[in-house]
């Protein structure tokens, strides 16, 4: 399981049933029935690799990390820091330097928010986000509006569910301070044209943070090439553990940044009279990190890498145009979302049957989807919708499990005619 | 799917499909809203009180199965009660939602599959709580805007 082999997996190379082997979980019956895992998007399953880092961390490694001089401190230390140079290499950063730990997106965006947003904003300044932004990159930036008195602008999107790029440049003027979208958007499946989005806002000086807590499990990530200031994800949806998650940020910026708390691990020196923070990463990382977190996370990107993310992309693209496919053909299925760049997601609504009662229904026969406004209510009042049902892909999924969700529907559809 | 036969009814369906008292009220002189931010179901729940008793009372809203059927049950029930008994029906329907010991319900017995489903029981209560919303308002006449 080499981490970065440089040598990609030829396309379509990924063997579904081998990677199913990988993961526990996915042997389990529910209702005695075998399990369907649609649900990726919320939050992925983990490989054995993954979950046999934990017992191996607690076993036999576990210590506090950056203080003991003992044996297994240092060991933990070692292991915590390469962990960071593989997210480094992951996301193709400058430096490990620029990779903070966090607890996942939402704490990254905030992190942002408090430390950089409410240093540069003022009143008038302006912040741009997307119309199909996550509430985890809206609330954030109201509550920092809130405060600065700066003002929120929001991008629209089109039909399909993709943004309207010429609008956002129009919102883009010399007041815009900080731009904030998705990379793919968890509600509709669309990937933004990021790269774009970021050249053009950094032609009127504004600085951008790209979520990628969608992105990160279905597309190969070059935050230099992107030329992204601030890219945030989380680990969980990468088959790696929750509560651990990254903050990618240019070092020029995050060392130009307060930090965010106070505590042990982001000072140098402490007295009473002057306290003199630590260097990036360690000054955004106080008080003791999940260290058995981000070594999971590692891992979860070796098996990643190891798969191939190219391999996997193609994999998942011909798995997503096979549900599209499949489910078009449903009568009385709208598909939300059918933007032209899609990773991983299909957003649906079934005519005559509520979300809710289809999630109900799929559930008895084993197959485990999410229904409701998956946190991005503007998304759903854009297509008048009050819910959908969603699948969404990760590289374990297979035909056999599109099929079961079709002939789930087809079940749901007989019980409410 | 025994369970799933037990939580959708024919009488569930049947009130999803057409609703019972789905329509505004224009004497109401009690209503509130009620939204279920889980699901996004929204209901409005308009009451006709006199002498403390339900003189009419009808709804409006969107929502599953399960919240727009019980909200249509809910009113077909409750249409002639006094207040106390519709609060001490709404007791023994959460009691039978919970799994609990009830009494006899009538109709509302439909919903005794939904205890087999705990998430899916605020959409069984989200009229009733709506409803008790309503009933705690004073006498404001509901603005027409």
């Amino acid at each position: 399981m080499s981490a970065d082999s440089g040598v990609l997996t030829p396309a379509l190379a990924l063997d579904s049933r081998q990677v199913r082997e990988d993961f526990p979980i996915l042997k389990q019956k529910v209702y005695g029935r075998p399990l369907v895992y649609l649900d990726s998007a919320a939050t992925s399953q983990k490989p054995r690799v993954v979950i046999e880092a934990f017992d191996r961390y607690y076993s036999s490694e576990n210590s506090n990390v950056h203080r003991g001089i003992h044996y297994l401190s240092e060991k933990a230390t070692t292991n915590y820091e390469a962990a960071r140079v593989k997210v480094k290499r992951f996301l193709n950063a400058a430096s490990e330097r620029e990779i903070i730990f966090v607890r996942g997106t939402t704490e990254g965006i905030n992190l942002v928010m408090q430390c950089y947003g409410r240093r540069r904003l003022q009143a008038g300044d302006e912040v741009l986000i997307s119309a199909m932004e996550h509430h985890s990159n809206i609330v954030p930036w109201q509550m920092l509006c809130e405060e600065t008195g700066a003002r929120l602008r929001v991008a629209p999107i089109n039909d399909r569910g993709e943004l309207l790029l010429e609008e956002f440049e129009k919102l883009l003027t010399e007041r815009t301070r900080l731009v904030s979208v998705a990379h793919v958007s968890n509600a509709l499946g669309t990937i933004n044209p990021v790269r774009r989005i970021i050249r053009l806002s950094h032609r009127r000086d504004a600085a951008v943070l790209i979520d990628g807590a969608q992105a990160a499990p279905h597309l190969k990530i070059d935050v230099q090439e992107l030329d992204s200031d601030f890219y945030v994800f989380s680990g969980h949806k990468l088959y790696g553990p929750t509560g651990i998650g990254v903050l990618y940020g240019k070092s020029r910026l995050l060392e130009a940044m307060p930090p965010y708390q106070g505590g042990g691990d982001m000072i140098s020196s402490v007295t009473f009279e002057k306290t003199i923070y630590n260097q990036i990463p360690y000054k955004f990382e106080a008080g003791t990190p999940h260290v058995a977190g981000a070594i999971g996370l590692g891992v979860a990107i070796d098996y990643l890498t190891s798969i191939g993310q190219e391999a996997i992309a193609a994999y998942e693209q011909d798995l997503l145009t096979y549900a599209t496919e499949a489910l078009s053909r449903i009568p009385g299925i709208r598909l939300i979302g059918t933007a032209r760049e899609k990773a991983g997601v299909v957003s649906f609504v079934l005519e005559g049957v509520h979300a809710h009662d289809l999630g109900t229904v799929l559930d008895q026969q084993g197959i485990a989807i999410r229904t409701g406004h998956h946190c991005a209510q503007p998304v759903m009042q854009r297509f008048g919708v009050p819910a959908t049902a969603r699948l969404s892909l990760a590289l374990y999924n297979t035909r056999e499990d599109i099929d079961a969700l079709v002939a789930g529907i087809h079940k749901a559809r007989q019980v409410f005619a | 799917m025994s369970d799933l036969r037990q939580l959708y009814q024919e009488v569930i369906l049947d009130h999803n499909k057409r609703p019972r008292n789905f329509s505004k009220l224009e004497a109401a002189n009690r209503s509130a809203e009620g939204y279920n931010p889980l699901c996004g179901d929204k209901v409005a729940v308009y009451l006709q009180i006199e002498n403390d008793r339900v003189k009419d009372i009808s709804f409006q809203g969107s929502g599953c199965a399960i919240s727009t059927a019980s909200a249509s049950l809910m009113t077909a029930s409750l249409k002639g009660k006094t207040i106390a008994e519709a609060e001490t029906l709404f007791d023994g329907f959460h009691r039978m939602l919970t799994g609990q010991s009830y009494p006899d319900l009538g109709k509302l017995a439909v919903f005794s599959g939904v205890s087999a489903f705990p998430v899916r029981v605020k959409c069984a209560t989200l009229a009733w709580h709506t409803l008790q919303a309503a009933l705690k308002k004073k006498r404001d006449p509901v603005s027409t805007e």
